[in-house]
């Protein structure tokens, strides 16, 4: 589609949807409704033709013989396979949800561990690499909550550390966090009105 | 339209008015000044030394829901992408752009046509420069980490809707000695950004990709217009507390019930 055309309908719809939400008028909130639709299901094929571009990525890899080529054969054989199981049993069927559980879910799970060990080990990292005074707060106020949260072994819990926790956690947490919020809703906010005056174009207009 | 609405609507409104206004000022005075932000002034170098060692730059998007607040950092992740495309475009090795959400995929696909449409090389775009590479947080991390360590990459720019997983993606990033700047909208997110990106973006600084990389003076309007807005949010809310202190939260509240949430 020519640029000026797709510009012109997404700044069309973004405005009306807009104003579907801020004005009570019947007419306007069913398009804005019926818009919201669209773009759910536009989301659904988007993902089609994302795992198309996939399995493209991957089958390039293959077709280059390199030695990582052995994993591209594996997703694209696990992709084939998961296709055909939930395709043929529905999504939620016995097979597809054993697939789910016992290959997905523990692959995950297993990441998220790592992740725990990963972020001990960046937190020392940390101090290497940028040793400042927010650094040093950083790597304090996340010890002081961490063993305020868990009983420490063979001793227990310490009230007075489940204490500062709390106050860490309630006050200086609470502020920071509703201060970043209050950041990143401006600069949404301010993205969203970008796209609707057509200075930024992520539709490739 | 109850009140609360009424002000949101006359909020938005005026963010309209303020962008308007602030980019006819901008380009009148040719821009304004801002306070420097490291990771956009190593994003910029690193840029030049990968054109010039024939290395890739990586943007990883997140996996933010079209349908959502999540999306808006994702764009701001695209138009890093655009500037970064435009820039590396005679690179022997183009730039390649990783999401978990298929909306993303095909918007960073669209970016990279866009952008070498204009640069009059059309015949160069790829379509797999814009990938998709995992449908969950953690599939997302573990479909970067090949692009990582397979695809000559020199820099890992991670500017969109990623929560703990980033740490995964941060850490191989910098275990290749790739330069990482990293930046969130998700509160989690940016907890773990700060301890493992190298350079990391704090709160709102996620959304200045923009008007840092000479984006339009519509992105650096938007920038002058957040930080008014912002004084303005911090004198509110003084206010209401004061008000709360002193009993007159009370009053407002009688004078117009809608305010009461």
């Amino acid at each position: 589609m020519k640029a000026p055309v797709s510009t012109a309908i997404a700044i069309a719809a973004g405005i009306v949807v807009l104003l579907g939400y801020f004005i009570p008028y019947e007419g306007l909130v069913s398009i804005r409704t019926m818009m919201l639709r669209w773009a759910i299901i536009l989301a659904a094929f988007a993902l089609i033709v994302g795992v198309i571009n996939l399995a493209r990525v991957h089958v390039g890899k293959i077709k280059q013989g390199k030695a990582q080529a052995v994993y591209s054969v594996v997703l694209l054989v696990s992709l084939v396979i998961t296709v055909i199981t939930a395709s043929y049993f529905t999504p939620t069927g016995t097979w597809s949800l054993w697939i789910f559980n016992n290959i997905q879910l523990p692959i995950e799970a297993s990441l998220m561990a790592l992740l725990a060990i990963l972020l001990i080990v960046a937190g020392v990292r940390l101090l290497r690499r940028r040793l400042n005074t927010f650094s040093v707060i950083f790597l304090v106020t996340a010890l002081l909550v961490l063993i305020g949260t868990v009983p420490i072994l063979f001793v227990g819990e310490i009230p007075a550390l489940r204490l500062i926790r709390e106050v860490i956690v309630e006050v200086p947490g609470v502020a920071g966090a509703r201060g970043i919020l209050l950041g990143v809703t401006l600069g949404a906010i301010a993205t969203g009105v970008r796209v609707l005056i057509g200075a930024d174009r992520p539709y490739g207009g | 339209m109850n009140i609360l609405t009424l002000l949101g609507f006359a909020f938005v409104i005026l963010v309209f008015g303020m962008i308007i206004t602030f980019t006819a000022l901008g380009r009148k005075q040719g821009g304004f000044a801002f306070r420097e932000i490291p990771a956009f002034v190593r994003l910029r170098r690193a840029v030049g030394l990968a054109v010039e060692a024939g290395a890739r730059l990586q943007v990883n998007l997140g996996w933010g829901n079209p349908v959502s607040t999540e999306f808006a950092s994702g764009l701001v992740g695209l138009t890093v992408l655009d500037r970064i495309a435009r820039a590396a475009s005679v690179s022997d090795n183009p730039p390649v752009a990783t999401s978990g959400e298929g909306a993303h995929s095909i918007l960073s696909q669209d970016t990279f046509r866009s952008a070498y449409g204009s640069l009059g090389i059309e015949s160069q775009y790829d379509p797999t420069m814009g990938r998709l590479v995992g449908l969950t947080p953690f599939g997302y991390a573990a479909g970067v980490l090949p692009v990582i360590f397979d695809e000559q990459v020199s820099t890992n720019a991670a500017i969109g809707h990623l929560t703990e997983e980033v740490a995964l993606i941060n850490d191989a990033s910098m275990r290749k000695g790739n330069l990482t700047i990293a930046g969130s909208d998700s509160l989690p997110g940016q907890a773990v950004i700060y301890a493992t990106a190298e350079e990391p973006l704090i709160g709102e600084e996620v959304f200045a990709g923009g008007a840092y990389l000479g984006a339009s003076p519509a992105h650096e309007a938007s920038l002058r217009s957040q930080d008014i807005l912002r004084l303005i949010l911090i004198a509110l809310l003084l206010i209401s507390a004061l008000g709360k202190l002193f009993g007159i939260d009370q009053l407002l509240l009688d004078l117009f019930p809608g305010l009461n949430p």
